[in-house]
């Protein structure tokens, strides 16, 4: 039955994330997406040796971008793996089937992790319940739909995994646990940069435990067998190398190591040494030992030796701190805090539960019950700092939600043996098919003997009673269901690349102008065009129009990304240099004004600026693009600046035409009207411009063949003075040549 | 009885040098060269009575093959501190090939204390494992180091 459950629970999970599948067609969505698919068909077509010291030419441009040691490769290596293998089966699928059906596979599994999990922290009847929830908690399926090909698609598997492992390990104080946790940690190292979160959670699970008294030698074997062989397999990944040895964020797992040791050595000597003997060394070497260690680590941290925390990373302690130094760190919408109701949207009636589950696991606080605590103390406060870290959240509160589910189901099915029966029948004459009422309902037989052992629950309740408590639930639990399906359905399965837009009769129009776009620059440019855009949209350029791009979304160098930002945000004549110097053939920018598209450039514009300006501050500043009332606007009021800056001329230039000749444009993102004096480009044409004007591609023009200024060339060729002014117009132009 | 002092000597150093691991490995600079005498002259000078009763209980309580497992250890253990001290002399220029060097012996110091902490007849009530299960353990453990640290000597 267990295994019945389970499995169906599985298929659940795998069919709940198809969607964007079924209603679409299947491609990868997001922008990171793209290039780990990129770098899977890389792997595929030329080999493991090949991937790892690949050194892609299409990103970066002037610099490249060596892809085997700045990637994470657990996710392409598994893509590939699967593929293999179906192919030496001989069932033959294209590497693309794979990589977006991988996440839905990966969270069948996660779903079987986290019953694996539960089960060691309470009973295999809570274990199937976070099992369940963790198949269809919308925080999850969020990052994992179909045809989201990210790393945190198998990453939330390895780290529930993982953690399923370490609590294994510590239970039983067993090497072989130990060193498959390492193992399993060693895949999440090479899948997710979020492997941080894990070798900072184990330690401080152990010091809990030091503190609280108790130490045993179980923990002793857990912990220094993980330590030692996950810390010398995650220097294995080329893109962590010695980081594990030198960086802040690593100290705490080496110092508690140090720690592990000493109480080690302190329990030897305490079971040969008598009583007092033993109090007279204890302070002398354990103290004197911590502390010597902290302040050789704060000293060496001081001078340098020890790297300090990365931006990133320190951006969840001191939250200001990205918003003013960092501002590309800030510019990502995932990296913000997040609101109240985003919570409840993503784990619904969880994060309700989620207390009293973390309250049940105080009442019984065994070693594994500190981990689950904290855990969910630090994940709240980390998901409470970014959005985007929701995810590692979601997997403790779908425990503690179970365990705490668990609990009730105990207390109000606790039937006497002979019963035990009946009450099964009798639920599922309410329940209906839905798949959460079976499980709890069958779940009855199974907690029906695991509550045996819990003897010390209060007398069994009147009938009445039960059902007055029981029916509510499985309402709940029935509306849960259907609050994961809407929102799943809803807002997590849409993929960025195709937008839907619905007609007032109902039926769906698709705006395909991206695609359209890319495939227009591979089909129609040279293959060696470099196209400048925008890093947003690096990783789609490289993987569907194959073309060089000068940014793409790994912004590993800033200074780069402000370059592209200055010209976006310069007048033509200060950014065609720019753009000479970097070898630009071709500029690509977002425009949603035609049809109401919210995410495009002029809107992500004042990040272009501040990014530009925190490198160049002298040739940028942020208040010239505002209005004197410091708006930020687009239409009549626009600043003299921001109105001949290249952005602002790519996005805008012939908009006011398609609205007839005199009448000003309507830009419905920002509500504005654009006023209809025409804009001229002198050193651009427009190329092409897609169905819906979303995607515009302009060509860089060559310099002028007579060696005058584009612009002075453009204005030659455009206001011909009249025939009666011809010297005055002739030294004019000789002067502006010479 | 010759025997016997042999293992007394080098048990002596297992023990002692055991904080010493310790201390190298939460530091791992210069700084740590001294730590270690410090505490050593402390526990030595104050209670050197201490020390001989637990040399005593030592030998008296602890059978033949975990004191053949502590010898490892001290022996392991010395080429640790030698691997460290030569890196504290000459440099960490192939800094992989140190790391792996002494993660290996860092590495079979805890899977040996595994071992024997799991061997160990005293610890029968607290370790739900028969030693030989133990002993496959520690195998397949230092087979797994033993590969990922010769796949990062490089």
């Amino acid at each position: 039955l267990r295994v019945t459950i389970l499995v169906l629970i599985g298929i659940l999970a795998f069919s709940s994330r198809l969607f964007s599948v079924l209603r679409f067609e299947s491609v990868i969505h997001e922008f990171d997406p793209w290039f780990n698919y990129r770098t899977t068909i890389q792997l595929v077509e030329n080999g493991f040796y090949d991937f790892l010291n690949w050194f892609d030419e299409l990103s970066w441009y002037p610099l490249g971008r060596v892809v085997g040691g700045t990637v994470y490769p657990g996710i392409m290596v598994t893509a590939g793996l699967i593929h293999y293998v179906l192919n030496l089966l001989n069932f033959p699928i294209h590497i693309r089937e794979i990589c977006v059906f991988l996440a839905p596979l990966f969270s069948a599994l996660t779903a079987v992790a986290a019953y694996l999990l539960t089960t060691e922290l309470k009973d295999t009847s809570a274990g199937l319940l976070a099992a369940i929830f963790i198949g269809i908690a919308p925080g999850y399926i969020s990052r994992s739909v179909a045809g989201s090909y990210d790393n945190e698609g198998i990453a939330i598997f390895l780290l529930v995994f993982t953690f399923y492992l370490w609590i294994k390990a510590l239970k039983l104080g067993s090497a072989f646990y130990g060193i498959l946790t390492a193992v399993f940690y060693f895949y999440m190292v090479s899948a997710w940069g979020g492997y941080v979160f894990i070798t900072n959670l184990i330690p401080l699970h152990v010091f809990a435990l030091i503190l609280m008294g108790r130490f045993s030698t179980r923990i002793y074997i857990s912990y220094s067998t993980f330590y030692v062989i996950g810390t010398l397999s995650s220097m294995q990944i080329p893109f962590v190398g010695f980081q594990p040895t030198f960086t802040s964020e690593h100290m705490a797992a080496l110092g508690i190591f140090g720690l592990v040791q000493i109480m080690a050595f302190i329990e030897l000597l305490k079971s040969h040494l008598s009583e007092t003997h033993f109090k007279r060394l204890f302070v002398g070497i354990a103290i004197g030992f911590f502390f010597i260690g902290l302040a050789a680590l704060v000293g060496l941290t001081f001078s340098g030796k020890v790297a300090p925390w990365t931006g990133r990373f320190y951006s969840l302690w001191d939250t200001g701190y990205a918003k003013k130094f960092i501002p590309i760190i800030a510019s990502v919408s995932e990296h913000q805090p997040t609101a109240w109701p985003a919570f409840f949207f993503d784990l619904q009636l969880l994060i309700v539960v989620f207390p009293a589950g973390i309250f049940f696991c105080f009442r019984e606080l065994r070693d594994e019950h500190i981990f689950v605590i904290l855990y969910s103390v630090t994940a709240s406060y980390f998901a409470g700092v970014m959005v985007r870290l929701m995810l590692t959240l979601t997997p403790i509160v779908c425990v503690a939600s179970a365990i705490a589910f668990s609990y009730l189901l105990d207390l109000y099915l606790k039937e006497d043996i002979v019963d035990a029966a009946r009450p099964p029948t009798s639920e599922l004459l309410n329940a209906a098919t839905e798949s959460v009422e079976k499980e709890s309902s069958k779940k009855k037989a199974s907690s029906g003997d695991a509550s045996n052992h819990d003897t010390n629950a209060p007398t069994t309740f009147h009938s009445t009673v039960k059902l007055a408590v029981l029916v509510p639930m499985c309402i709940i639990l029935f509306i849960f269901t259907w609050h994961c399906t809407y929102v799943t359905s809803t807002a997590y399965s849409s993929p960025s690349i195709v937008l839907a837009s619905t007609a007032q009769d109902g039926s769906m129009h698709i705006i395909d102008d991206f695609r359209e776009a890319y495939y227009w620059l591979r089909q129609n440019t040279d293959e060696k065009a470099k196209v400048m855009a925008w890093w947003d949209y690096g990783y789609q350029i490289t993987g569907m129009s194959n073309r060089t791009v000068i940014v793409d979304n790994n912004t590993w160098n800033n200074t780069h990304i402000a370059t592209v930002g200055k010209s976006m945000s310069c007048t033509e004549e200060v950014s065609y240099p720019i753009m000479r110097k970097l070898d630009v053939d071709y500029v690509l920018v977002i425009f949603g004004g035609l049809i109401g598209y919210s995410g495009d450039d002029i809107n992500k514009f004042l990040w272009m600026i501040r990014i530009g300006q925190g490198v160049y501050p002298t040739d940028i500043s942020e208040r010239d693009f505002f209005t004197p009332q410091g708006e930020y606007a687009v239409d009549a009021r626009a600043s003299k600046v921001m109105r001949s800056s290249l952005m602002y001329k790519l996005s805008y230039y012939r908009f006011t035409e398609l609205y007839g000749p005199g009448r000003p444009g309507r830009d419905h993102v920002r509500g504005a009207d654009i006023p209809a004096t025409p804009i001229h480009l002198s050193t651009l044409d427009e190329v092409y411009s897609t169905e819906n004007l979303i995607v515009r591609i302009y060509q860089i023009k060559k310099p002028d063949n007579l060696g005058r200024p584009l612009h002075a060339a453009a204005r030659f060729g455009k206001k011909r003075p009249r025939p009666t002014r011809g010297k005055k117009a002739a030294s004019a132009s000789k002067n502006t040549r010479g | 009885m010759a025997k016997k002092q042999v293992s007394k000597s080098t048990s002596e150093v297992v023990e002692s040098s055991g904080t010493t691991r310790t201390t190298t490995r939460t530091t791992t600079t210069t700084t740590t060269t001294t730590t270690p005498k410090l505490t050593t002259s402390n526990t030595d000078t104050t209670l050197s009575s201490i020390l001989t009763t637990f040399e005593e209980s030592y030998f008296s309580s602890t059978p033949q093959s975990i004191v053949l497992i502590d010898v490892y250890l001290a022996f392991v253990m010395l080429t640790g501190i030698i691997q460290f001290l030569y890196v504290v002399l000459a440099g960490t220029y192939p800094y992989n090939s140190f790391l792996a060097g002494f993660i290996c012996s860092v590495g079979s110091f805890v899977l040996a204390v595994n071992l024997r902490i799991q061997a160990h007849p005293a610890n029968r009530s607290t370790v739900s494992m028969s030693p030989e299960r133990a002993f496959a353990d520690f195998a397949f453990s230092s087979v797994l180091l033993f590969g990922f640290c010769i796949n990062f000597v490089g």
